[in-house]
């Protein structure tokens, strides 16, 4: 589990009593955001009508988000392109930087995600409440269900309306840490089955390497998605 | 139904893993509290920065690009429908003049043709004429040469019938009487000759 240890680079922070010193995590968030940043600078800088390699990962990246968005969310979710964009592109770098042999996965610190979903989670709740008003409590009270039933129906609503912030950060951090141990584990066993039997698990590492990229891209698919999905529960009151 | 199922299978495995651990290092490096709000501190400032260079620089470039490219696309499109539509007129014109040309080209044969069987059927005519005329003239000399050589033959037999009468008998003779003989006689050839 030493790939998951947080350690202090540099010297100690204190803001008042509390520690924000910087440590290998927020290394690696540096980098991510950096790498994110400059690919798409440069993506955006040229203005050529056929684009080259970067402008075109720019804007595949673009229209990818933009049409997850308008697919799941529709045309009013519009305004928080940016958010998500920012948001699908900072889990999916943190993941792939994660999947470099001695990096730190940002993603596997569950209070990393937890943040991020509880931030989607408020965020998504007051602009339900701002478009909506009261009437956004609608949400726990599905159509076209027997009014026997409804009481029952509300609280599991409101239980997993509830829940949303924990579903989708432990998903993320899970995902992220049980792939990255599993790895750990195969490569364990490689070291202990020594040249004899250690083929076995070395083959297997190197199928759950790509795998794991795998999971690396959709999980941030997926985070980026729910958002949009709790995005389009707050914009159009469908229940 | 699911989710949920997937939540109690991930608390669970949270619960193994932290157990498992817990004797190796003394729990899960997640759970420390220890670097906690120091994570948050640095994931708001580095997602802010983010998000706030994406939003207000990045992604405006690349929507502006890609409107760009769209509309000249379409543009583009519009020019190509454009000159397509001219080219199609100019090849309209060009083979309704290759027509024209064609109808004219055929009128001047056409034309010529007349033109020169007139010339010929007028110097036919000519020829034709002036060979009637010489025909009828040679044939009018002819038949004078015909009606003429009687008489003369006429003439030739009766001078030398007198000749010969006076060389045999050794006088002469009334010369009218053998020109009645004679012509007598060249009656009865032709009447002969004709039958």
């Amino acid at each position: 589990m030493y790939q998951f240890n947080v350690y202090r680079i540099g010297p100690e922070i204190k803001l008042g009593s509390v520690d924000i010193s910087f440590t290998n995590a927020s290394l690696f968030m540096v980098i991510s955001s950096l790498a994110i940043l400059i690919i798409f600078n440069l993506g955006a800088k040229k203005k050529t009508l056929i684009p080259d390699k970067l402008q075109l990962l720019s804007e595949l990246s673009y229209s990818f988000v933009a049409k997850m968005i308008s697919d799941t969310a529709g045309s009013k979710a519009k305004p928080y392109f940016s958010f998500i964009f920012s948001l699908f592109m900072f889990v999916l770098f943190c993941n792939m930087f994660g999947m470099i042999p001695y990096a730190f996965t940002v993603t596997s610190h569950i209070i990393v995600t937890f943040v991020l979903a509880a931030f989607i989670f408020i965020g998504v709740t007051i602009i339900g409440f701002m478009k909506h008003g009261l009437g956004y409590l609608k949400l726990f009270v599905p159509s076209g269900v027997p009014m026997v039933l409804l009481p029952l129906i509300v609280v599991i609503e409101i239980i997993s309306y509830l829940s949303r912030p924990i579903s989708l950060s432990v998903r993320l951090f899970a995902n992220m840490m049980a792939g990255h141990t599993m790895m750990k584990v195969f490569g364990g066993f490689v070291i202990s089955l020594g040249i004899v039997g250690g083929w076995l698990p070395l083959s297997f590492s190197v199928a759950l390497t790509g795998l794991e990229i795998l999971v690396a891209f959709l999980q941030a698919y997926v985070f980026a998605i729910l958002t949009c999905i709790y995005l389009n529960d707050a914009l159009n009151l469908h229940h | 139904m699911l989710k949920k199922i997937v939540i109690l299978l991930f608390v669970t495995c949270f619960a193994c893993f932290n157990t498992v651990f817990a004797a190796e290092s003394g729990g899960m490096p997640q759970l420390n509290p220890e670097f906690w709000i120091s994570q948050i501190f640095w994931l708001i400032i580095t997602f802010g920065i983010l998000f706030i260079v994406l939003t207000k620089v990045i992604l405006p470039k690349i929507s502006d690009n890609l409107e760009t490219r769209k509309s000249q696309i379409l543009e583009n499109i519009e020019t190509a429908d454009k000159q397509k539509e001219e080219s199609q007129k100019k090849i309209d014109e060009y083979e309704k003049i290759i027509l024209d040309s064609k109808l004219k080209a055929k009128s001047y044969f056409n034309e010529a043709r007349e033109k020169i069987l007139d010339d010929i059927n007028k110097k036919r005519a000519a020829l034709e004429k002036d060979l009637d005329e010489e025909i009828n003239e040679v044939e009018k000399e002819l038949s004078d040469l015909k009606n003429k050589s009687g008489e003369k033959i006429n003439k030739i037999a009766a001078e030398t019938s007198a000749e010969l009468i006076k060389e045999l008998i050794g006088e002469e003779v009334n010369s009218s009487s053998i020109v009645a003989i004679v012509e007598d006689q060249s009656k009865i050839n032709r009447e002969r000759k004709d039958v």
